[in-house]
């Protein structure tokens, strides 16, 4: 009779990788629906393709790398990788755009450097910074929440502008766009950035209808479901706290002393943490382990730079958001921060 | 110091860092007594259960033995014996598989239990403070007590401590899942242990002694509190309940807020740590006199139909526990020795419980699955963030992968305690531990290869400095020659002088006299004239005598001859006055060869007579060359000759035996110098290997020519010159030889 033969510990916790990944996607469901509410099926329809893309190509690239297709393809974080660039896209954005952006992030940003675990840049935020780059006007026609649209979109007018740019009514993308008013709508972000540089102060900007009632129509709910996510992802015990808390305080600090420097020109904290992509990117993009720094210090450390990063690169850059840009810039800096936040081992000193 | 008394008394403690908090799963053995087991059909008894070296077997198959009589003795202080759980007769003396995670054979003793349990005589000690503290160290130490925790390190060695110790820190936090031994222990026999509390106690003197224990445990904290109510030294600390706070190093950060540092001993700061089920051994040892021949094992795991805690024999198969609990056939797939954190597998059922077997654990296949779907690690950091050791797992994972040694050991992988906290929480199912400790292996495989290599190095080392230095030694030794040899002929000319003339002069004088007087009235002046002048002279005198003989043999031709012939007959004669005549001749010799070579005086003046016979032609260097052999051959002829300064005849003797021996020498040294001669011609006398020849041949000869001095008779003199003799020949040729291959 033979016994088995395992090496210690022979218990495991349940819990395992592919089944984390899938609770980072499950949580990621509150956010996907508040989008869905303000901004119609957009990112719905990118996310279906950038998933699509993605199975297709970590299927083809784990067949061609000879590995156990069946166990890495579900692993979830192809999946993962897939749901963010859908949710991180214009929704209006055309149906290429997610599916490049799948394709780089799978091929190029992970498998090609040695599939999962190994990947030193987030696949999804990687591929998002080489659309926004390579294609910038696409990357920058955001989609205004729907109920500041004097078209209405429904689901098949929705496929339809992304697969050809037109309406079944033949209304173009900046048609869409356009306010009752006769102005292109621009994101939160974007609005109070021209409007600085238009010399308008930041309350005046506030009054933007694009602001809408807190700081940002639709903006301000969709941040606030990825934090509702996020925080059941902590209660789960998926992400730790530590990360999204180092950056949302560092953001809140760079922007607090900015606001009392200059309250004029420097929108609110509350206006930083509830645009964009601060919580998707707090809770979802810079708590991703492959990329980040891997002890507690090296991650306060990533986070907080990461904060500073964005604050940075929303007061000063050219581009409107910034989340993308710092997770790639702390992806870069990880390494050598973990390099100087070594924890001293036990009896070292 | 007060603070950490002060704290713990509050109850507070100190918290390490990382943890983990498995299912206990102690339910399912903890509300059960202790049961005795029956006893099994064979004892297997490793005869090496603890940390050290193994004892000596004193015992041999078909002994019979009884109850708690010593099988193995011990003779190394790193060694504890074992002794016969039971009366029996010893079957066999044989390898089999033991407790080792490698599935391991070693020596074990197979005792056939006959059934009546007789005991040897036991010594009841009931006021252990009768006994010395090294009686007492000798009786655990004789009572076979290794830590029963796990490690298993010898008892004795840990409590014969000089060092001050402020905490004797008593482990109870049996922190492991399923394992509930120490607990019923503590349940059961509280006052034994408190007993062997006050022993340590006794031994040690602590300042305080702290009880870790896990607060899963209340009965197990109750019973203890009461047993040791009477010692107010003791303190029961109890602490949450975490993996692995029964560490010895997280719990004495736990109790202490210290850390032992790294490769350091607890007892450095001060700090002793004992097992509780160590303790009861102890008592058991010194009171009750009876060494470690059973222990509580926890039998546990869902595969067992009644899993409980047992008192198991050392020596048991673990297939006998698990009978005694009830192990169905179909549930047969995995054991465990040990807890599930840090235990290890058995091959099979036959591998008996030892000294540190504190469970025995059958899983059921969904307790703990055999499932090893390793995926890649996604540095989620949830190892490092429960590593008690604070390491990065994950890290060294990838370096124990990449075998990057180097990295390793920066990574501090020698301080991983192997727990198994991390590749307990690992969501990507690596298995931490097992890439660690094939790491460790090869290290210090690594280090062993690294040590003998070094070794080697050391070894080859050492004696290409030993040829350097010999080489360099003799280079040395050949330039001083060279020196002396040099400063004799050159700054040396005035003693060489002084020497000469007065021999001269001495001879002149006996001239004279034996002119004058009669032959008798010439040994004695001859003998006036020795005293007159130092040593030296005189055996020049006698070494010029014999040369003189000989030359008058051998040298017929030579331009001396006619001046050395006459003293041949006169010495026929056994006439005392020969000597006169010799001394005459030699005189004459002398100051032919003075006013021929009137420059070249140095040479000493034994020397002269062979000078001027036959070595003047020559040039220069054959001329040192002979000097040097000639020499040399002096200085072994002082001791044979000593005697000629008291008594006449016996000079003669010598100078008579010595005669044939000087033949051969002066042979020997004609070869030696043609040969020489002949190479000086052939080649360059400047080029470096001959010169080398040159000079080991003078050494070698110098060798050859320093030892006779040392003999006092004769015989061996001469038996020592033909030696020379042969040795030079064989020189010459060999030169000779080579002269002819290099002309070649
Ligand atoms: S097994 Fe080693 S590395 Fe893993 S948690 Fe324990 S001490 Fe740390
Ligand atoms: S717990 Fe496992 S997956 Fe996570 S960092 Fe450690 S080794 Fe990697």
């Amino acid at each position: 009779m033979a016994y088995w033969i395992a090496s210690s510990p022979h218990n495991h916790i349940q819990g395992s990788t592919p089944a984390l990944m899938r609770l980072v996607i499950y949580a990621t469901i509150p956010g996907i629906l508040a989008q869905w509410y303000f901004f119609g099926w957009g990112n719905l329809i990118h996310i279906g393709l950038a998933l699509t893309t993605a199975l297709v190509a970590e299927f083809t690239v784990l067949s061609l790398r000879e590995k156990k297709v069946a166990e890495q393809l579900f692993d979830g974080s192809a999946m993962l990788t897939a749901v963010l660039i859908g949710i991180s896209l214009p929704a209006l954005a055309p149906w290429w755009i997610s599916v490049l952006g799948a394709l780089f992030a799978i091929v190029i940003v992970k498998q090609l450097y040695g599939g999962i675990g190994h990947n030193p840049f987030n696949p999804a935020m990687a591929a998002y910074v080489m659309l926004l780059i390579s294609f910038p006007v696409q990357m920058t026609s955001w989609q205004p929440p729907l109920a500041l649209m004097s078209i209405p979109l429904d689901f098949s007018n929705t496929l339809s502008v992304i697969f050809t740019q037109f309406t079944f009514d033949g209304y173009s993308l900046e048609q869409l766009r356009t306010h009752v008013d006769g102005y292109t709508m621009a994101t939160p972000l974007d609005t109070v950035k021209t409007n600085i540089t238009l010399g308008l102060t930041i309350s005046e900007s506030m009054n933007n209808p694009v602001i809408g009632e807190y700081v940002g129509e639709g903006w301000q709910w969709l941040n606030a479901a990825f934090l509702l996510g996020g925080l059941f992802l902590i209660t789960q015990k998926a992400i730790s706290y530590v990360t999204p808390l180092s950056f949302l305080a560092s953001l809140f600090i760079c922007s607090l002393i900015a606001f009392l420097v200059s309250p004029d020109s420097n929108a609110s904290t509350l206006f930083h943490w509830f645009n964009g992509a601060t919580m998707l990117g707090a809770f979802f993009i810079l708590t991703d382990p492959v990329s980040g720094a891997t002890s507690v210090k090296g991650r306060i450390v990533v986070a907080a730079l990461a904060g500073f990063l964005v604050f940075i690169i929303r007061k000063f850059g050219g581009y409107p958001d910034a989340v993308a840009f710092s997770v790639l810039l702390c992806n870069m800096a990880a390494p050598l921060i973990d390099q100087y936040t070594r924890p001293r081992t036990y009896g070292h000193s | 110091m007060e603070s950490v008394i002060e704290r713990i008394e509050k109850g507070h403690f100190w918290k390490f860092h990382g943890g983990i908090h498995p299912p206990e799963m102690k339910f399912l053995t903890k509300d059960k007594p202790i049961r005795p087991l029956a006893m099994p059909p064979e004892l297997t008894i490793p005869v090496q259960q603890h940390i050290g070296e193994a004892g000596k077997l004193i015992v041999k198959a078909g002994d019979v033995v009884k109850k708690g009589q010593a099988l193995t003795q011990s003779l190394m202080p790193l060694s504890v014996p074992v002794h016969a759980p039971t009366s029996g007769t010893i079957r066999a003396i044989e390898n089999a598989i033991i407790a080792h995670p490698s599935g391991l054979s070693e020596l074990c003793i197979k005792l056939t239990p006959d059934g009546e349990d007789k005991s040897i005589a036991r010594h009841i000690t009931p006021d252990y403070t009768s006994l010395s503290k090294h009686d007492i160290i000798e009786k655990i130490a004789q009572s076979g007590i290794a830590g029963m925790g796990g490690a298993g390190f010898p008892t004795h060695i840990k409590v014969n401590t000089h060092a001050q110790i402020n905490y004797l820190i008593i482990n109870a936090a049996e922190c492991e899942p399923y394992i509930t031994a120490d607990d019923l222990l503590i349940r059961e026999h509280s006052t034994t242990i408190a007993d062997g509390i006050n022993i340590l106690d006794h031994l040690l003197e602590p300042a305080f002694i702290l009880i870790g224990i896990e607060d899963n445990k209340p009965e197990a904290i109750k019973a203890l509190q009461k047993a040791t109510a009477n010692n107010d030294k003791v303190k029961i600390c109890i602490l949450p309940t975490k993996y692995p706070t029964g560490g010895e190093k997280q719990l004495i950060m736990a109790l202490t807020g210290k850390e032992v540092p790294s490769g350091v001993l607890p007892s450095k700061l001060g700090i002793v740590m004992q097992n509780i089920a160590t303790c009861f051994a102890i008592a058991e040892a010194v009171i009750h006199d009876i060494p470690l021949t059973k222990r509580v094992v926890t039998v546990s795991g869902r595969a067992l139909e009644k899993p409980q805690n047992v008192w198991a024999l050392l020596g048991t198969p673990v297939e006998f526990l698990l009978q005694q609990c009830g192990y169905p056939e179909q549930q047969r797939k995995h054991i465990i020795m040990g807890g599930p954190m840090m235990g290890f597998s058995l091959p099979n059922t036959q591998v008996p419980v030892v000294k540190i077997t504190n469970c025995v654990l059958a899983p059921s296949e969904q307790e703990i699955p055999n499932d090893k779907h390793e995926v890649e690690c996604i540095r989620c950091g949830q190892c490092a963030d429960v590593c008690p050791s604070q390491l990065l797992p994950q890290e060294l994972q990838w370096s124990a992968k990449a075998n990057d040694q180097q990295q390793l050991e920066t990574l501090n992988l020698f301080d991983c305690i192997e727990c198994g906290a991390c590749a307990y929480v690992c969501p990507s199912h690596i298995p931490l531990v097992h890439y660690y400790r094939v790491a460790k292996a090869e290290i210090r495989q690594q280090k062993q290869l690294d040590i003998k290599a070094e070794k080697a190095k050391k070894r080859f080392e050492a004696r290409k400095a030993r040829l350097e230095r010999e080489k360099l030694a003799r280079e040395e030794k050949h330039r001083k020659a060279a020196e002396a040899r040099k400063a004799r002929m050159n700054s040396g000319t005035e003693q060489a002088n002084k020497e000469k003339s007065a021999v001269a002069a001495a001879l002149a004088r006996v001239k004279a006299k034996k002119a004058q007087t009669s032959n008798t009235e010439n040994v004695e002046n001859k003998e006036l004239a020795s005293d007159q002048q130092d040593k030296k002279s005189q055996v020049a005198a006698a070494i010029a005598r014999a040369k003189a003989k000989k030359q008058a043999a051998v040298q017929e031709s030579s331009p001396a001859q006619t001046e050395s012939q006459p003293p041949t007959p006169e010495n026929n004669q056994g006439d005392e006055n020969k000597k006169a005549q010799i001394a005459q001749a030699i005189a004459k010799a002398k100051a032919k060869k003075q006013a021929a070579t009137s420059q070249d005086t140095e040479v000493e003046n034994h020397e002269e007579l062979n000078e001027a016979v036959k070595v003047a032609p020559v040039d220069d260097k054959k001329a040192r060359i002979a000097a040097a052999v000639e020499k040399a051959k002096a200085k072994k002829q002082v001791a044979p000759e000593k005697p000629s300064e008291l008594d006449t005849d016996k000079t003669e003797e010598t100078a008579a035996t010595n005669s044939p021996a000087d033949d051969k020498k002066a042979r020997i040294a004609a070869a030696v110098a043609k040969a020489k001669a002949k190479k000086l011609k052939e080649k360059n006398p400047q080029s470096a290997p001959t010169t080398v020849d040159a000079s080991t041949n003078e050494e070698q000869e110098k060798e050859v020519a320093i030892t006779p001095p040392l003999e006092a008779s004769e015989e061996k003199s001469a038996q020592a010159l033909d030696k020379k003799a042969r040795i030079a020949a064989a020189v010459a040729k060999a030169k000779a030889k080579k002269q002819q291959a290099e002309s070649k």
